[in-house]
């Protein structure tokens, strides 16, 4: 078995209590410039999408600006996160315990450890949440380019871009509503905002949640 | 000898009732309004093609009230100049050479391009800057430019393909229909200089009773088919044309046949808006509701001790 899961940089450190590195700070600020992309893009978007949240564009210094501003941010993100693809896509990998973790989701929200595989770095949520989120972004800079007037305007016709700004809202709403799972699992999974904050989690966290990415550290096996 | 019945033009303009204030206003982008107390008399120019004679006084005069130039352009080998509407040029005269089947005759097809004025606007339903384009009860929709953001979402709103964003100041602009004349009781620029009284304005009745005699006219020479262009798809419209060949309008430079909002942008602006908050409205819910109901999961003393029991318990 080959330690497929273990990325650059996870290292356990014995003691009382036990901690492991989980992300470098490359990675941490890689992720830090993605989340803050994300939530100025799903601001100044919905901003556009419903006159109930066009007040939102006062963040960003009027509609003029949330309108010229959005599509920058929008490369940002996607350079940001392609950064993050690269380093996470292999762990992230759909393994067999996953179809018997995801088969078995009541014990997962019941807080049922017990009952569940154990699984590697990510487990098959995490894994969910990672490929919706890097088809999503694709789906998003495609049609976003489409309806980014500014500069690409005579490059599609007026009825590609109609389809282009529907997809482009089905996915932003999509994307929200997957970005509040996978905040709300941060949030709900004691611990676990540490790993992306300080870079590291205790022995006991990965004991419990990602048991195999711990045995594998402890074994030695090497990132490859 | 053929009996012609000559129909006396109307003067190009007729005195309309004034005042076009945001009391005024039946719809706005991006908001709701309350029906105005009293409603102005429905307004609509009236083109008539037939009448046309495609000397662009209508396109001199735009420029002229609305103060815009545009650039000295180049001959593509037709008349029409500028080649298409820009944000500074809001009518064009499209020139077709049309061979009609029947007849064999070539037939010069001027018509007079700009916003329709629909009564259901596609661009303002499209809009996401509240107040941005507005309808006065009159009928006249017209752009706020203070409140434009240059989205260019009522260029995918429009079913006519009308409006332009300007890359100056990144506003849409489009025919305003005169309204800032209107207001004073005075018709469009474009109507005052047509010299045939192609163009003429007045009450959306008036305008069609005129074009009843127009087309009785027509085809009492043999246009058959002529009509009126008031689509119903979107309404119908406050601008108008009289057609020799109503039953085929996309002859007129693909004037479309059955204009009507298209069901992407129904879709987009409907049920996207009202499923998409109520599926993020609901992820936020259950999060809540399911860390009310399960509490947090914390790792236990016993998940710390395996783990120091699994890396050899060393100290």
């Amino acid at each position: 078995m080959t330690a497929y899961d273990v990325e650059s940089g996870d290292q356990v450190h014995p003691g009382n209590p036990v901690t492991v590195d989980r992300y470098t700070a490359g990675a941490r600020i890689n992720h830090w410039i993605t989340a803050v992309s994300l939530v100025l893009l799903a601001l100044s978007g919905l901003a556009l999408f419903t006159p109930a949240l066009y007040f939102l564009t006062g963040l960003f210094g009027g509609g003029q600006w949330t309108r010229t501003i959005h599509p920058w941010i929008g490369v940002v993100l996607f350079v940001s996160f392609f950064g993050l693809f690269v380093r996470f896509w292999r762990a992230n990998l759909w393994k067999a315990e996953d179809g018997t973790w995801m088969a078995r989701l009541r014990d997962v929200l019941g807080g049922h450890e017990e009952n569940l595989p154990e699984v590697g770095k990510y487990n098959a949520g995490q894994k969910v949440v990672f490929w919706a989120m890097s088809l999503l972004i694709i789906v998003l800079i495609v049609s976003g380019f489409a309806i980014w007037d500014q500069y690409f305007a005579q490059y599609t016709t007026i009825d590609q871009k109609r389809w282009a700004v529907l997809i482009h809202a089905v996915a932003a709403v999509t994307i929200i509503c997957v970005w509040i799972v996978h905040v709300y699992a941060a949030i709900w999974v004691r611990g676990t905002i540490n790993a992306m904050t300080k870079g590291r989690v205790t022995g006991g966290w990965a004991w419990r949640h990602h048991r195999k990415w711990l045995r594998e550290l402890v074994g030695g096996k090497k990132p490859v | 000898m053929a009996n012609f019945e000559f129909v006396t033009s109307p003067a190009p303009t007729k005195d309309i009732k004034v005042g076009l204030g945001d009391g005024d206003l039946v719809k706005r982008s991006a908001s709701t309004v309350s029906p105005p107390a009293k409603s102005l008399t429905p307004v609509a120019k009236l083109i008539d093609v037939s009448k046309c004679i495609g000397c662009k006084a209508c396109e001199v005069a735009c420029l002229e009230w609305n103060d815009k130039r545009t650039p000295v352009g180049i001959n593509h080998g037709s008349y029409d100049n500028p080649l298409d509407l820009t944000p500074d040029m809001f009518t064009v005269m499209r020139f077709t050479e049309w061979v009609n089947p029947q007849s064999q005759n070539l037939e010069w097809l001027i018509r007079k391009d700009g916003c329709m004025h629909c009564e259901d606007p596609g661009c303002l339903k499209a809009c996401p800057a509240p107040g941005a384009i507005v309808q006065y009860s009159n009928g006249i929709v017209d752009f706020d430019h203070d409140k434009c953001i240059g989205c260019g979402y009522c260029v995918k709103g429009c079913p006519f393909n009308i409006p332009r964003i300007s890359q100056v100041d990144h506003k849409a602009y489009k025919c305003t229909l005169c309204s800032d004349r209107v207001a004073v009781g005075q018709g469009p620029a474009c109507a005052h200089a047509c010299p045939t009284h192609a163009i003429v304005f007045g009450t959306k009745d008036d305008m069609k009773k005129h074009a009843d005699d127009r087309i009785k006219d027509l085809k009492s020479r043999g246009f058959a088919n002529a009509g009126l262009y008031d689509p119903p798809g979107v309404g119908g419209t406050h601008v108008m044309y009289v057609l020799h060949h109503a039953d085929q309008p996309q002859i007129y430079a693909n004037l479309p046949k059955d204009p009507r909002i298209s069901p992407i942008v129904e879709l987009w602006k409907g049920m996207t808006k009202y499923a998409g908050l109520a599926a993020m409205g609901a992820f936020a819910v259950i999060g809540l509701v399911h860390h009310v109901v399960t509490g947090a999961n914390r790792v236990s003393p016993e998940d710390e001790a395996n783990a120091e029991k699994l890396t050899g318990g060393r100290r």
